[in-house]
């Protein structure tokens, strides 16, 4: 939390006047017991009609000033907390957009969204009530002692003892509770997990005949979770009790002792309605206090969170000179020197002993089984990962010495994942380039086969993009995702398996427009399929993340046995052929 | 609220156990609120005790504080007592239901699962069934409280002295309008406030979640603006939300402070005047402290109680959702795999008929492979098989057997079925594979997945087979070969597999197809897939179109045939060569 703090330094006057104003009120709210005192034992005892009426305006008088710096104080609260959330959500944002690949798949971005979102509306809540029940809850709390002691100093130090007492009791109850309750909460998650396995698994479930192992197994996990609810509440439920009988017991304890001072003549009546008033006062501030406590906590687990995240490094570092370096001439666009690569925290390397140059203006096809490191290979290209050894070199530059921004603007990339954004397919396709016009968009859909996509929906480039694409199928997704990188017109086009959805026929009419691309581009297409690489200049067969061969179709045909398996495990695909 | 009653009655028949418990719980709950409520009163004689100096009866002041101390101790007691059976209440009526209803999940026709989809169904079991007992059964002990609150108030208060307590009740209901107020006001807010939170957490799932697409294309910038933009807004409106919705507490407690000024001054010349006494004066001012707070009570547990309410409707629906066609006792035995469809009628959508007078004869042992363009049936078909779904006319026949004759489970340990797809269960590797067979030895276990070549990747697992499967810890065609392992190991009569290979790479694929075809010998089996060398090694292939069957033979016969196999052919893998 600590760490979050100077996230609230431009509300630094809000955060000090919240409370202070809140303070003022509960200064306030301390007299009026005083007030009623004054009018049991001056007015009521000399029967002076007068002071009663001037004590009652003093009471009027004192609830509008309690309110307003109440709500001053809830102004400037409000302001400090939404204010610092909308800084926090700001900072995580740019953090999170700085990220790594690493640092993504580490921490992973579905929890990265809920630490936008959710618990920075908790920490939000939190600060927001710290603001305002913070100072004042102790103040009463404490202050309702300090004006006991004015009143009676014997009579007081019932407060002085019932407030340590009560205190221990809360947190007691509240130190067994809290971590039960979690308990229960994962037993519940576990009941809910195994719920939405049951639905998805439906037909699995079913065809083996598993309904009532599965029923049993549910069962158990829900007694287990009814088990640890009980438990819980069964303490939790001492919480009201306890501090009822508790708080009753030191009211006696204070009228016996307050007896005795009226008896001596020490106190009036309405001194003792006051003590009594104020030990109301105080009950309920504990209380308060307490579930403020759980909501702080709540809130601090939260900004836990929170700050992990902007604690976190970015995972990658640019270089920031602006010297240009001498780049030796070299007609290898993409150049792998002794590039080995593994994924943090695995045992095994993803990818070994890459070494290979494409030049200038190739189309390169990647070829290999799932997992064997296709995609890997392609990522290192725009420099989403750092090797762990070797290097990587664009156009004769280490990846590792391009300006932030800089590689990325000569590479077009199509991910495996065709995602789309929300949005006109325009907004879309300008990801690519901003500035790009309606004719360049076209022509980039020509390339990508997707024009009948745009003119097959209302509105053509003006048609609506729902989240993630939803709207439009697999294969409509993908070649939209192919035009958006083609319309960043790059020096290096990386298709990463991206014609997976498409039939035959358009994959092809899409890698012979692809070869018609006039210019120095060189294409990366990886496939599974032989037919989508095989007229590539130049193909990298993958096995297990080495390299099992390089070459021409034809040569590899010759020399590779991977590649061989691999057409011939789907030689029959092609028509006249025999099945090898 | 309309169909409430009918609710209420069925959340009665879940109570029943704790009849008892509801009606004790109630009876404690207003014993234990006389007594608080009484303390006070209790109090207030104590007050009038102190007479003045020398003048204190200690031994009516002692009497009174032994009487307090034993009320407080037994209403203490008493509201443990009551919370603990209100904990058993809930917590066994939680139980019960979703033992119910997970018991309903299997007996529902899938017809009804697929439809209502998983996250609905779900949250009824587990979110709403919560809901559900929290609302229904606590609200209705604490508006039992809250009543018996507002009732025994006013009668202290109105023994106390009447003009005071009619004072009070006049002037409460300006709390109420001044909470009432402000809560409309602040409605609008807080709608504006969570339709831009709705914006801003679809633009952070869309970023955020796409953060590498971000990255690949230097989208940062813009994102980054479009989040400011957004989060500006936001500010601007929670800012408003939280400040208006802010202004409940202290109005309301300034108008409670007015009150208790009123009742102050008025009871101070009651008793001038004789009428009151000062300790009454300090009971008519807790209470009037306290007489805000079963209405503000009562007003959130109605509104908990409605929303209670509508959980509970959502629940008992599901509940009540017809069963599946109930199940003749007959076992079907295992059989050797003769299938026979006749005229079989099918549709999910009554007005969509999707499979009409469909026939088909299969004899034991026969591939058969089901082709046709997205929509056509194909799936459909595998349901009816399976019967997940009924058919609406015409009856399939396993050996000669109406299916419909037989008890479901009989029919269905007769098939294997690998979907496209994949489902595991959060469970070990082990248990997953094992999952048709619990009494599979080890060695039985490593050989079926060697024999489907999952075991390379099995034993790179952290913990070998006992690795804990989760949604992300495998890839696709990793699932998908532990679903054809998992079915090695039962080998049933009949399989069926739905692009049982689609996430499988081709290399890998032609690896397991000896052990594909050693699992498919003398099985009747039923191929759904995309991949022509899958199909053409079939036996007979099916070409459906529009829930028909338009063609049927074999490979080349049908590209012989020069009819919709051959187009679809052509259409797919055209041009391969050019």
């Amino acid at each position: 939390m600590k760490h979050l703090l100077k996230y609230l330094k431009p509300y630094l006057k809000e955060t000090i006047l919240a409370p202070a104003f809140k303070l003022i009120e509960a200064l306030v709210d301390l007299f009026v017991p005083l007030v009623i005192a004054d009018i049991i034992d001056r007015g009521i005892a000399t029967g002076n009609k007068h002071y009663i009426i001037l004590r009652f305006f003093l009471l009027v008088g004192l609830a509008m000033v309690g309110l307003a710096f109440s709500i001053t104080a809830q102004f400037f609260s409000a302001r400090a907390s939404v204010g610092f959330a909308a800084s926090l959500r700001e900072k995580l944002f740019s953090k999170i957009q700085n990220f790594s690949f690493e640092k993504l798949d580490k921490i992973g971005t579905e929890t990265l969204v809920t630490r936008i979102n959710a618990d920075v509306l908790q920490v939000q809540t939190g600060v927001n009530m710290v603001l305002r029940l913070v100072l004042r809850s102790p103040f009463i709390v404490f202050g309702s002692m300090i004006m006991a002691f004015t009143i009676n100093v014997k009579a007081a130090f019932v407060f002085a003892v019932s407030i340590p007492v009560l205190t221990g009791v809360i947190y007691l109850i509240m130190g067994i509770t809290i971590p039960l309750y979690k308990k229960v909460q994962g037993k519940l998650d576990g009941v809910m997990l195994t719920t939405r396995e049951n639905l998805t698994g439906v037909r699995v479930i079913r065809a083996f005949c598993k309904e009532d192992e599965e029923v049993k197994e549910f069962d158990a996990k829900s007694d287990a979770l009814t088990r640890f609810n009980l438990i819980a509440g069964r303490i939790g439920a001492i919480m009201n009790p306890a501090t009822y009988v508790l708080i009753n017991i030191a009211t006696c304890a204070m009228f016996l002792i307050a007896g005795n001072g009226v008896n001596e003549g020490l106190m009036g009546k309405g001194n003792v309605v006051a003590l009594y008033n104020y030990m109301a006062q105080m009950i309920v501030e504990l209380v308060k206090l307490a579930s403020l406590i759980i909501t702080i906590n709540k809130a601090l687990a939260c900004a836990d969170r929170v700050s992990a995240v902007l604690k976190e490094d970015d995972g990658i570092e640019y270089t920031e000179t602006d010297e240009e370096e001498e780049i030796p001439a070299t007609d290898c666009a993409v150049a792998f020197k002794n590039v080995s690569f593994s994924y943090q925290d695995a045992s095994e390397d993803a990818l070994s002993d890459m070494d290979f140059c494409v030049q200038k203006g190739q189309t390169v096809g990647v070829i290999g089984g799932t997992g064997c490191g296709k995609s890997t290979l392609m990522n290192l290209i725009p420099r989403f990962y750092d090797v762990t050894k070797g290097s990587v070199e664009v156009f004769g530059k280490d990846v590792k010495s391009y300006k932030k921004g800089e590689l990325i603007s000569h590479i077009g990339i199509v991910p495996q994942k065709a995602v789309l954004f929300a949005g006109s397919i325009r907004d879309n396709l300008k990801w690519g380039n901003e500035e790009a016009k309606d004719e360049e968009l076209y022509s980039a859909l020509e390339i990508a086969q997707a024009k009948d996509v745009v003119d097959s929906k209302e509105g053509g480039l003006d048609a609506i993009v729902e989240q993630g694409g939803r709207n439009f199928s697999g294969g409509q997704r993908q070649r939209l995702t192919i035009a958006r990188a083609l319309v960043k017109k790059p020096d290096i086009l990386i298709l990463d398996d991206s014609s997976s959805a498409l039939d035959y026929a358009t994959d092809f009419r899409l890698r012979k427009a692809l070869a018609e691309l006039k210019g120095q581009t060189t294409t990366f297409i990886v496939s599974q399929r032989t037919s989508s690489i095989q007229n590539a200049d130049f193909i990298i067969v993958l096995d297990d993340g080495k390299i099992a061969g390089t070459g021409t179709h034809e040569e590899l045909l010759q020399t590779c046995d991977v590649y061989q398996e691999i057409y011939a495990s789907q030689a029959s695909n092609k028509p006249g052929e025999v099945t090898a | 609220m309309k169909k409430s009653p009918g609710t209420i009655r069925k959340l009665l028949t879940f109570v029943g156990a704790y009849k008892v418990l509801l009606i004790l719980s109630i009876l404690i709950s207003a014993f234990v609120v006389v007594l608080q409520l009484y303390v006070p009163i209790l109090f207030g004689h104590c007050v009038d005790f102190l007479i003045g100096k020398g003048k204190v009866d200690f031994e009516g002041l002692n009497h009174k504080l032994i009487w307090i101390l034993i009320l407080i101790g037994v209403s203490g007691i008493g509201t443990w007592i009551m919370n603990v059976i209100n904990n058993r209440m809930t917590f066994g009526i939680v139980r019960a239901i979703r033992s119910k209803a997970i018991r309903k999940i299997q007996t529902l026709p899938l017809a009804y699962l697929d439809r209502k989809g998983v996250g609905d169904i779900a949250s009824r079991v587990i979110t709403d069934t919560d809901q559900l007992s929290d609302g229904l059964l606590l609200g209705f002990t604490q508006l039992v409280a809250g009543i018996v609150t507002i009732g025994v108030t006013l009668y202290f208060m109105f023994r106390m002295n009447i003009w005071v307590t009619v004072l009070v009740l006049v002037l409460t209901p300006i709390s109420f309008f001044v909470s009432k107020f402000i809560a409309t006001g602040s409605f609008k807010m807080f709608k504006l406030q969570s339709e831009i939170r709705g914006q801003q957490t679809a633009l952070t799932e869309e970023m955020v979640g796409g953060a590498r697409i971000v990255k690949a294309f230097g989208y940062e910038h813009r994102a980054k603006e479009r989040f400011d933009e957004v989060n500006e807004e936001l500010r601007k409106a929670s800012e408003k939300a939280v400040f208006y919705s802010s202004l409940t507490n202290p109005s309301t407690r300034a108008v409670n402070s007015m009150i208790y000024a009123c009742v102050a001054l008025m009871g101070a010349y009651y008793i001038i005047n004789g009428n009151l006494t000062v300790g009454g004066l300090s009971i008519l001012l807790s209470y009037a402290n306290q007489y805000m707070k079963p209405f503000t009570d009562i007003t959130s547990v109605v509104t908990e109680f409605q929303y209670a309410l509508s959980c509970a409707g959502r629940v008992f629906e599901f509940l009540e959702e017809p069963d599946q066609v109930p199940e003749k006792e007959e076992e079907l035995g295992k059989v050797s795999g003769n299938v026979e469809v006749s005229a079989v009628d099918f549709s999910y959508v009554e007005e969509k008929p999707l499979i009409e007078s469909f026939n088909l004869k299969i004899p034991a042992g026969t591939h058969v492979a089901i082709v046709g363009p997205t929509g056509c049936g194909k799936t459909t078909l595998i349901n009816l098989f399976m019967r997940f779904y009924e058919v609406k006319a015409g009856k399939i026949l396993v050996d000669e057997k109406d299916i419909t004759d037989v008890t479901r489970e009989s029919l269905r340990l007769n098939y294997g079925m690998v979907l496209q797809e994949t489902w595991l269960k959060n469970a070990t590797v082990r248990e997953n594979i094992a999952f048709g067979r619990e009494d599979a030895t080890e060695e039985e276990i490593i050989r079926a997945a060697k024999e489907s070549h999952s075991w390379s990747f099995i034993k790179r697992l952290p913990e070998g087979l006992d690795t804990v499967i989760n949604d992300s810890s495998l890839s696709q065609g990793q699932k998908q070969l532990l679903c054809i392992t998992r079915v090695m190991l039962t080998l049933p009569p009949m399989l069926i597999l739905d692009e049982a290979t689609s996430s499988i790479d081709t290399r890998t694929e032609m690896k397991i197809q000896n052990a594909f075809e050693k699992m498919m010998e003398g099985r009747t089996t039923f191929i759904v897939a995309h991949r022509l060398s899958t199909i053409q090694s079939a036996d007979i292939i099916l070409v459906m179109n529009e829930g028909h069957i338009v063609e049927q033979g074999s490979h080349k016969e049908l590209l012989e045939k020069k009819g919709f196999y051959s187009n679809l052919y052509e259409s797919q893998f055209a041009g391969i060569e050019i």
